[in-house]
């Protein structure tokens, strides 16, 4: 394959004193990527994110974006480099308006947050990008609205929205639905199914409708460690991943 | 853009937290210090000692209220820039305009230098290493008689007319235009700043600095700059304070004066930037009126007042202002509300 991948992970290893909570994972995400990771709580998934991300520091590997190898980086600078993730529990800017916590992303992307005076024209690109992407994310009445009063739902799907915001080459997507009634969980799924082809996404999630709907690719996780990775139907019917994962819930 | 595009706001532009300002609203403060100035004319050594506080509640307004930074060390950047000018004057030169410039040079380079120090820690960390530095300072201007003159204080501050015209007369009509007029200069600039990107990318650092990073937010790289603006501003306020009395006392880099300005611009409203204006005016009033029945009778007065703005009134007293407008029908800011 002559194009590099959109991320790749070889080896990532770390131990948080004798418990190692990710030994050796390698994974690769093609352009336009739609790969699921599934595992038990404790499994080390999230981890995995907070390492891609570099909340965390690995103690080994290498990650590339696009070719270019990042680990080294701060997590601010890998998302510069196209590398966005959203949050399990939601870290929103709370006492601004929905269509506020979007544009304050896009003027980062556009370097505008280094911007000392006003500048009104540039913010007002940010903000009628920011009502744009709302929109199309199917939340474009929230825009007005203090993010402390939005219902969960919608939080998450603001989450979504500044991640897309970032204009990311790879996109982590950490339990976008979680905690959300299952009245709500539609609005997590036609978000999903219209996330842009061109991005690789890894999405983490508890709930399999989601993960069996919308992953082409699951890799199941166990103990820090790859168990497997398939097409979801085989990892449906594999035996030790019922086991270890599957065989508690209800598929 | 086309179909419901972004609710244009209001002429002032993007405002980040409460408070929305009519023009009535931002001509109100000034009409007050030009008023002062014709109508008590006994007072204006008062009105100037109010104006620098104002100017040092605002420049921690930046660091505190925007930027979250949770600071009781900006005595030392008032202190030094006091101290600066003072030296200045007597070992340099008496150009008042060059020295207030030298001072807020020293006090940026310095918030510059003790930021890059002590940025990287949070919380209480943070709080006790601008204790630290503060105390640092106040005790290297308590040794080093030969420049500060210890705890006699500076004198000997001796200033040309500003621009070689206006003469800090006895009475203090210069001082006070020229105090006002730095100060207005100041508050334009801190008004834009907060308005700005940059500014929102800091009000967002204060309420989620995780949220920021994912965003790519180079956090400590925004808190570093807005930490020296502050400090810069911090300091000009001490060069007033320097020129208008021509005395610096070692009090400047007590932690007692970090206290005090912390306490006027908690009364007055963080992150409104007139809070600060509020909050030294009030806290002088209150000091001039209760001393007058006795002279620890002030400092109970503000302490009430204290506890009853942390108790009842969110955003300080200018939330007063806020619940006045909105009972007299104003609208309602967009998904705003308390």
């Amino acid at each position: 394959m002559s194009a590099p991948m959109a991320l790749s992970v070889r080896g990532l290893s770390k131990n948080f004193g004798a418990i190692s909570v990710a030994k050796s994972i390698d994974v690769d995400l093609e352009a336009g990527a739609r790969v699921g990771l599934i595992g038990p709580n404790g499994a080390g998934k999230t981890t995995f994110v907070n390492l891609l991300t570099g909340f965390i520091r690995p103690d080994a590997g290498e990650i590339s974006l696009g070719g270019e190898r990042i680990e080294g980086l701060k997590a601010e600078e890998r998302v510069r480099r196209g590398l966005a993730r959203t949050h399990q529990i939601n870290t929103l800017l709370t006492e601004e308006n929905a269509r506020d916590n979007v544009a304050i992303a896009i003027a980062e992307r556009e370097k505008f947050a280094w911007r000392m005076m006003r500048c009104k024209p540039q913010w007002r690109q940010c903000l009628e990008e920011a009502q744009a992407r709302l929109e199309a994310i199917g939340a474009g009445a929230i825009g007005d609205r203090r993010v402390s009063l939005l219902p969960y739902g919608q939080q998450r799907l603001l989450e979504i929205a500044i991640g897309l915001a970032l204009k990311p080459r790879v996109l982590l997507l950490d339990e976008p639905a979680a905690g959300i009634p299952s009245s709500e969980t539609h609005l997590i799924h036609e978000a999903l199914d219209r996330l842009p082809a061109d991005i690789a996404i890894l999405i983490i999630e508890h709930d399999m409708d989601v993960i069996f709907r919308f992953a082409k690719e699951i890799i199941v996780l166990f103990q820090g460690a790859v168990l497997m990775r398939g097409a979801p139907a085989d990892i449906a019917a594999d035996p030790q991943v019922r086991a270890v994962y599957l065989g508690r819930t209800v598929v | 853009m086309s179909a419901p595009t972004p609710k244009p706001t209001s002429p002032l532009g993007e405002m980040t937290g409460p408070g929305r300002f009519s023009l009535v609203g931002h001509a109100l403060p000034w009409l007050v210090i030009a008023a002062f100035y014709f109508l008590v004319d006994d007072y204006l050594g008062l009105g100037t000692q109010v104006m620098i506080w104002v100017l040092f509640a605002l420049s921690l307004d930046l660091a505190l209220g925007y930027a979250g930074i949770v600071t009781l060390g900006h005595a030392a950047f008032y202190g030094l820039g006091a101290y600066a000018a003072g030296i200045f004057s007597i070992h340099v030169s008496q150009d008042p305009i060059l020295g207030h410039f030298f001072a807020i040079g020293v006090t940026a380079l310095f918030g510059l230098l003790s930021g890059a120090l002590i940025l990287h820690t949070t919380g209480v960390t943070f709080l006790m290493l601008t204790l630290v530095i503060v105390s640092i300072m106040f005790e290297i201007g308590n040794q080093a008689r030969g420049l500060t003159g210890g705890d006699d204080g500076l004198q000997g501050i001796r200033l040309d007319p500003i621009f070689g015209v206006f003469d800090f007369d006895l009475w203090g009509h210069t001082a006070y235009i020229y105090t006002a007029v730095v100060l207005f200069i100041w508050f334009v600039i801190a008004w834009r700043l907060v308005h700005s990107p940059f500014g929102r990318s800091l009000d967002g650092i204060r309420q989620n600095a995780r949220r920021m990073r994912a965003i790519g937010t180079p956090v400590w790289w925004r808190l570093l700059a807005i930490y020296t603006i502050s400090a810069a501003m911090a300091g000009s306020a001490g060069a007033l304070s320097a020129h208008a009395t021509k005395f610096v006392g070692l009090s400047v880099l007590s932690l007692l004066t970090s206290g005090v300005v912390t306490v006027m611009l908690i009364l007055g409203g963080t992150r409104r930037l007139y809070g600060a204006f509020i909050g030294a005016a009030i806290y002088y009033i209150v000091q001039e009126w209760t001393a007058q029945i006795s002279p620890y009778f002030w400092e109970f007065v503000v302490g009430i007042m204290l506890i009853a703005t942390v108790l009842f009134l969110d955003g300080g007293l200018m939330e007063l202002g806020d619940r006045g407008a909105r009972l007299l029908g104003g609208r309602r800011r967009a998904g705003g509300g308390e």
